[in-house]
């Protein structure tokens, strides 16, 4: 069976590991390179970005994801996001480059101005409502032509998608919200755990 | 849009988990932190073995020291106040720190109650020495959970203490019928709905995490494997011969805590570690972990 690798090295690993488990798809928290041989997608999860441009650095995880990439699907959530980005304006990232955008680190705001907004989410003509939730969340500042943006809440996008890969600001994690991991990771279901959604509209 | 819920303060703690926390009093030792790989920063005016060496009333920091701080890190900034005193808390509130320890380190403001952590609109972090604690601290509405450990020591034998401890507590209520549990809260002086909730998860409901006496890289592997889910590192760093080097070790050490060749990668040729303290050589009216119920 398919396995989905989650990268866990600091964040809210386990989460993207329940949701996946959830959707019937098995997953392994890829803690070092050679992990990445044993799947055949892998999730970027939320965390500080900081931490992990260094703990990628020092373990030459750069080149292998990048390679990884080019072939299978990468989700990136929050300081995935950031790791995903072409640019971040910020010296203290090295990012892998895996979208055409631009990210500024926590935007937003501290703690304090995190939040949950309902946004809608544009996917093969259907608009399905869903939660968002951003802790202290990077903004998407740019991004490039061949970028897709799937969400935009407060007149800025949310989650954009390029070739095989999904970078969101926000946790969909946290709310269960399972349609990102089903894009990337189930391409063939396509029913987006239409009971959750419900319930997370209503 | 909601803000400052419950879920959004779970959520945070969520994002720090897998890493390493890091005691800093001063801007220059928040910045080696942070290029060291901390996932965050604790704001205080002395890190606790000097708490425990000066003696005197330990208070929250000066908020000029926590801004100072806020400015130059990009990594989540948090601050202590004494147990009981909400007075801090607000003003903790006030600068956006992005948690509140309640912490046992400062001199206690008031005995009888900790403080009512539901009405601040900042995640709170407070420390247990066994499930029953932790569960008084979520019911008030803590976010997070860590070790007490004994603070200042170097020494992680209390860590380990309190660590088996909450976890034995929750694997017994697993096995527990209905009727045992309601009598397991009045033993243990816990909530009754979050001892059904421990006793359905086998965990608690917010992260844990391991802190007080946390000294090298094997100390933070050890706290991860019997179940922590990030560590605090309080004097083990910047009272180390070589702060920068052992920080760096700390957060490998943790991210790789199941990987025996890694951790003793991380632990070779570091200068010396704090001393330490014996427990034999703290006197019982001084272990700040007596502090709070």
């Amino acid at each position: 069976m398919k396995k989905i690798g989650v990268l866990a090295l600091q964040g809210d690993f386990e989460k993207h590991h329940q949701l996946l488990a959830e959707l019937g798809l098995e997953s392994i928290s890829v803690r070092t390179q050679d992990c990445l041989e044993r799947v055949e997608g892998l999730v970027i999860p939320g965390g500080e970005s900081t931490t992990l441009s260094i703990l990628m650095e020092s373990d030459n995880f750069v080149s292998s994801i990048q390679s990884f990439g080019k072939t299978y699907p990468i989700l990136g959530t929050c300081a995935g996001l950031i790791m995903m980005a072409k640019s971040v304006l910020d010296q203290r990232i090295n990012p892998l480059g895996l979208l055409d955008i631009q990210v500024n680190r926590n935007a937003y705001g501290r703690q304090i101005q995190s939040s949950t907004e309902l946004i809608q989410m544009h996917w093969k003509d259907t608009i399905h409502a869903i939660p968002a939730t951003m802790i202290r969340a990077p903004k998407i500042e740019k991004v490039g032509d061949d970028v897709k943006i799937l969400a935009e809440w407060n007149g800025a996008p949310v989650a954009v998608m390029e070739g095989h890969h999904i970078g969101i600001n926000f946790h969909p994690e946290l709310n269960k919200v399972s349609l990102f991991h089903e894009i990337l990771f189930q391409p063939k279901s396509q029913n987006f755990h239409k009971a959750i959604q419900e319930k997370n509209v209503s | 849009m909601t803000k400052n819920t419950f879920d959004l303060k779970v959520g945070l703690a969520e994002m720090l988990k897998g890493g390493v926390i890091m005691d800093v009093t001063n801007t220059e030792q928040a910045k080696i932190a942070e290029s060291a790989g901390a996932c965050a920063v604790m704001a205080l005016e002395r890190i606790p073995s000097d708490i425990r060496e000066d003696g005197g009333i330990a208070r929250m920091s000066d908020p000029q020291m926590i801004i100072d701080i806020q400015k130059n890190v990009s990594i989540p900034v948090m601050a202590k106040c004494r147990i009981g005193h909400f007075a801090e808390s607000q003003i903790l509130e006030t600068l956006e720190v992005d948690f509140i320890d309640e912490s046992e380190v400062l001199t206690p403001a008031d005995e009888h109650n900790h403080i009512w952590k539901h009405d601040s609109k900042i995640p709170f972090v407070c420390g247990a020495r066994n499930l029953g604690e932790a569960l008084r601290r979520i019911g008030e509405g803590a976010a997070m959970i860590r070790t007490k450990g004994e603070a200042g020591s170097g020494n992680i034998v209390e860590a380990v203490r309190h660590m088996r401890t909450i976890q034995g507590e929750m694997k017994r209520l697993t096995i527990l019928s209905n009727e045992e549990l309601m009598a397991e809260a009045k033993e243990m002086g816990a909530p009754f709905p979050l001892v059904e909730t421990v006793a359905k998860l086998g965990k608690l409901p917010v992260p844990n995490f391991a802190a007080g006496g946390i000294a090298t890289p094997a100390d933070a592997s050890l706290m991860m494997q019997l179940g922590a889910e990030s560590v605090f590192v309080g004097s083990g760093i910047f009272k180390s011969d070589d702060p920068e080097t052992r920080a760096k070790a700390v957060v490998k050490a943790t991210t790789h805590y199941q990987d025996a060749k890694k951790v003793a990668e991380a632990s070779t040729g570091l200068k010396s570690a704090m001393k330490g303290l014996d427990m034999s050589e703290i006197p019982e009216g001084e272990r700040l972990q007596e502090r709070g119920w």
